[in-house]
């Protein structure tokens, strides 16, 4: 019988690089960064580690096939690299990996590392690419907002919301982000900006503007993980354990099927139950002290917090407006900036999630640090809507 | 066996370019065009050509009847998309029809339309036949005909069930008369002076058609009630029939105001129009013009009065928006390289190997129906979608394409590349059952809406500019009811 993940593997390292626009830097260069910031934390010999697994989720237009290029730009000393790749949720998979990896016992030290290079194609928003030759030929031609953007339709027309209410809660969501995210040295976007500039931005697909929109960005994130015993054994103090590590991938239910009306995600509600079983987590909005959700658009964060049971159903407009997400708020979410403003390297974001919560709980956060975090949450969402991988992770205090 | 037209059916895009728009753009160096400012011609939207457009009248045409009945698909157009793969067949596919039928396109002349159906008439020995004709023609920017073009299509069915207009004789008269042409390979039309063609073509040619038709047709002259003669002179057709002696009051409209004038097709467009009004023992002639003359004369049955209703040519013409941005329909018909950013350069290679595995989903919008649990769904996949039941093997085919709509989730997307920003696109759900997330088409921003009424219609989705290859699909549009 399964027991699960709890507090079975430790966080002794983590490194994420500067995100944003890297025209300065190659794939290679920003998986580095991190990967200093994350051995050197960890405080380990890179002949330590036994392996690796990266994740990449554009590959053509970055490092290409193959885990060769992780192991080469480290030069690992010649163990199992893995790559993984499942949209925008590849990040969590490859700590999912190394967890699971030191779980099994496998092995004592494994290394998982996101990055992405978005910006050389020479236009904004995500490269278009294929999603195989025969979907590509029944599939509409529509970009990343526009598919998020359904959501807001589906959401409005469920709970009966009016489009300008919708509107202005949605921007409170971004501005919130981004007076978190003027606050972290490493965010790709550091501007405080106010519900106005969000409300008369130029729209990107109805209804979202181009602030409901996440920042594309260039970066890269590490996690060095062990086992609790192994990280005491090295003299670790403030551990942080994995407490729940769980991916839920739509079968065609929701894109084919009949029964999803459009207006929320499915997968994270199947996720999520199964994390708080994981983790033994019985009341979310109370239990948990920060979230780190894939805020890839206003709306997509709006309604996962739904989604994540932290607020009641078709409650999480009245929630944002009253400020209990913000930094201040009863439960923070996003304080790092979110993928709204710390970026979203698609490959890196998972880990970036993780590194924000790793840091709080060790209270290492520096000017935005929450006071005395216990339980963190993230939640990697890949996909559209209508057919995702939703991958959340709960990281806590070792011990606890 | 009594051959006639058994059904009919009409489409003209809902876009109306405004003539006055194109006159005044070319008012500096063409200013003799003003003579066009009149009226509005029927355009194509980005993504439609003459096979969707003839998919389009084909469909409205099947209106109640057994598609598997057909025996033979003829498609008449100068302007297929296609020069070396058979256009018809892709309306056959896109109709979800029989594999076991013959298909052929007609076309080089503006008589293509006429010549398509005398022999469609032959071709009903072998059961149904579905005829329709179609144009998009590209104009040169600043030519007339750029002005007096419209694009359109008709199509009927041919066959001996019951039908609503009985041919009661052809005539055909094959002359190389070169009033325009266009070479292999050309995008436009080389033409002679129009007097020339009013007077010597028009203007003794086709009178010649008649008169040697009318000696073998059984009635008059001065029995037709219909006189159908697409021609761009004004009054020619007025003309032919007084030397005719056929009525002046029997002489059609050519609806050149309201769409123009659709090529090889017009002729077609004009029956279809016709067959919408017409009273058992009308009398129909219809004339079609190019390197000689095609004359058919057709008489109504009493059978047309209980044909199903539909939208045909008028419900078309009323379901019209007025379009007053001459440079978008300078960009969709190739006339005008607008910026379309690098997004726009996406790879649009197709893999012949899996439109042909998936030609049914693709084309025919045929999905599945589980026949254990009753399941519908889009595509057909091994393991029924059914959360209670993925059950394995039990799909059969399910034409989706004629399910009424409507949208569950919808956005305007303004990042996407699309000649026609913003793009719409969302999921519409099938009444039956089943869904689908596609791009959408013919919307205005009042079109979007939660639970509106949406019908699904083959349209290009793209097109491979580096290799010549037009992608189709289906899209979603607001749903257009009977005329």
């Amino acid at each position: 019988m399964a027991t699960g993940i709890k507090d079975r593997v430790a966080i002794l390292g983590m490194g994420c690089s500067k995100f944003g626009e890297r025209y300065d830097a190659e794939a290679s260069d920003l998986m580095v960064e991190a990967y200093r910031e994350a051995i050197t934390d960890a405080g380990i010999d890179p002949s330590q580690l036994q392996a690796a697994w990266l994740s990449v989720a554009f590959e053509a237009m970055n490092i290409g096939p193959s885990a060769i290029p992780l192991s080469m730009a480290l030069r690992l000393p010649t163990i199992p690299v893995t790559k993984v790749e499942n949209y925008c949720a590849s990040g969590t998979e490859a700590f999912r990996g190394a967890v699971y990896a030191v779980a099994s016992g496998a092995c004592d030290i494994a290394l998982a590392l996101g990055v992405e290079k978005l910006k050389d194609t020479g236009y904004g928003g995500l490269p278009v690419r294929s999603r195989g030759l025969a979907y590509d030929m029944m599939a509409n031609s529509g970009t990343a907002p526009g598919f998020f953007a359904q959501i807001a339709s589906a959401y409005r027309a469920k709970h009966g919301v009016q489009r300008d209410d919708l509107k202005r809660a949605i921007a409170h969501v971004s501005v919130k982000s981004h007076a978190n995210g003027a606050k972290n040295p490493k965010a790709h976007l550091r501007k405080v900006i106010d519900e106005a500039t969000v409300l008369n931005a130029p729209m990107i697909a109805e209804p979202l503007g181009l602030y409901d929109c996440c920042g594309v960005s260039d970066g890269a994130a590490c996690a060095i993980v062990t086992t609790p015993e192994i990280a005491k054994s090295m003299g670790k103090h403030d551990i942080v354990s994995v407490k729940a590590l769980q991916l839920a991938v739509s079968n065609g239910w929701e894109l084919q099927g009949s029964g999803w009306d459009g207006s929320y995600f499915h997968t994270t509600r199947v996720a999520a139950k199964r994390a708080y079983d994981e983790a033994g987590i019985s009341k979310p909005r109370e239990e948990l002290s920060m979230f780190d959700v894939h805020d890839c658009f206003s709306i997509t964060e709006l309604v996962t917090m739904e989604d994540l049971f932290v607020s009641p159903e078709g409650g999480a407009m009245k929630d944002v407006m009253d400020g209990f997400y913000d930094a201040d708020g009863q439960v923070p979410c996003q304080i790092d900036g979110g993928l709204k403003c710390f970026g979203h390297p698609i490959g890196a974001s998972g880990l970036r999630m993780i590194y924000e919560m790793y840091l709080q709980l060790q209270g290492r956060a520096g000017e935005r640090q929450l006071k005395n975090p216990r339980l963190g949450l993230t939640h990697n969402l890949g996909g559209m809507p209508n057919q995702n991988v939703s991958a959340v992770a709960i990281v806590g205090r070792y011990g606890d | 066996m009594t051959v006639g037209i058994t059904s009919f059916g009409g489409y003209v895009p809902r876009l109306r370019l405004q003539r006055a728009v194109v006159v005044q753009a070319h008012s500096w160096f063409a200013p003799g065009l003003r003579a066009h400012s009149k009226g509005e011609r029927a355009i194509c939207n980005w993504d439609e050509d003459a096979v969707t457009m003839a998919v389009e009248a084909a469909r409205d045409c099947l209106t109640g009847l057994d598609r598997s009945s057909v025996k033979t698909v003829i498609l008449a157009s100068t302007s297929l998309p296609f020069v070396d793969r058979q256009n018809s067949v892709i309306v056959k596919e896109a109709l979800n029809l029989e594999e076991s039928l013959a298909a052929f396109d007609v076309t080089s002349s503006q008589r293509a339309g006429t010549s398509a159906l005398i022999q469609a008439f032959a071709a009903a020995a072998n059961g149904p036949v579905l005829v329709a004709g179609s144009e998009h023609r590209k104009t040169k920017p600043g030519s007339e005909a750029e002005l007096q073009n419209g694009d359109a299509a008709a199509a009927f069915v041919v066959g001996d069930k019951d039908p609503i207009a009985v041919l009661k004789g052809s005539y055909s008269l094959s002359i190389d008369f070169v009033d325009h042409y266009r070479g292999a390979g050309e995008e436009y039309d080389y033409t002679w002076e129009s007097r020339w063609i009013r007077e010597e073509g028009y203007g003794k040619l086709v009178p010649k058609a008649l008169k040697a038709g009318f000696a073998t047709f059984p009635f008059k002259p001065a029995d037709v009630t219909h006189f159908i003669m697409p021609t761009p002179f004004k009054g020619a057709a007025e003309a032919t029939a007084k030397g005719a002696g056929i009525p002046a009051e029997a002489v059609r409209d050519n609806l050149a105001l309201v769409m123009g004038e659709a090529a090889s097709a017009h002729p077609l467009v004009m029956l279809a129009d016709v067959l919408q009004v017409a009273k058992p023992g009308d009398k129909i002639v219809v004339v079609g013009f190019g390197q000689g003359v095609d004359v058919l004369a057709l008489e109504v049955t009493p059978a047309v009065t209980k044909l199903a209703p539909r939208i045909g040519i008028a419900g078309c013409l009323k379901n019209r928006v007025e379009e007053k941005q001459y440079t978008k329909f300078l960009f969709w018909t190739g006339n005008l390289p607008l910026e379309k950013g690098i997004r726009a350069e996406a790879e649009q290679q197709t893999a012949m190997s899996v439109l042909y595995r998936n030609r049914k989903s693709v084309m025919g919008l045929v999905g599945g129906r589980c026949t254990k649990t009753g399941t519908i769904q889009f595509p057909k996949t091994p393991f029924s979608v059914n959360p209670n039941d993925h059950a394995y093997n039990t799909q059969e085919d399910y034409p989706m394409a004629d399910l009424p709509a409507k949208i569950m989730t919808y956005t305007a997307d303004s990042l996407a590349f699309s000649p026609d920003p913003p793009l719409y696109f969302g999921t519409v759900l099938f009444a039956e059952g089943g869904r689908i997330t596609v791009d959408f088409t013919d919307m205005s921003p009042k079109d979007a809406e939660v639970g509106a009424a949406m019908k699904m219609v083959f349209r290009i989705r793209a097109v491979d500019e580096r290799r010549g290859f037009t992608k189709y699909f289906w899209k979603a549009a607001p749903a257009v009811g009977p005329a």
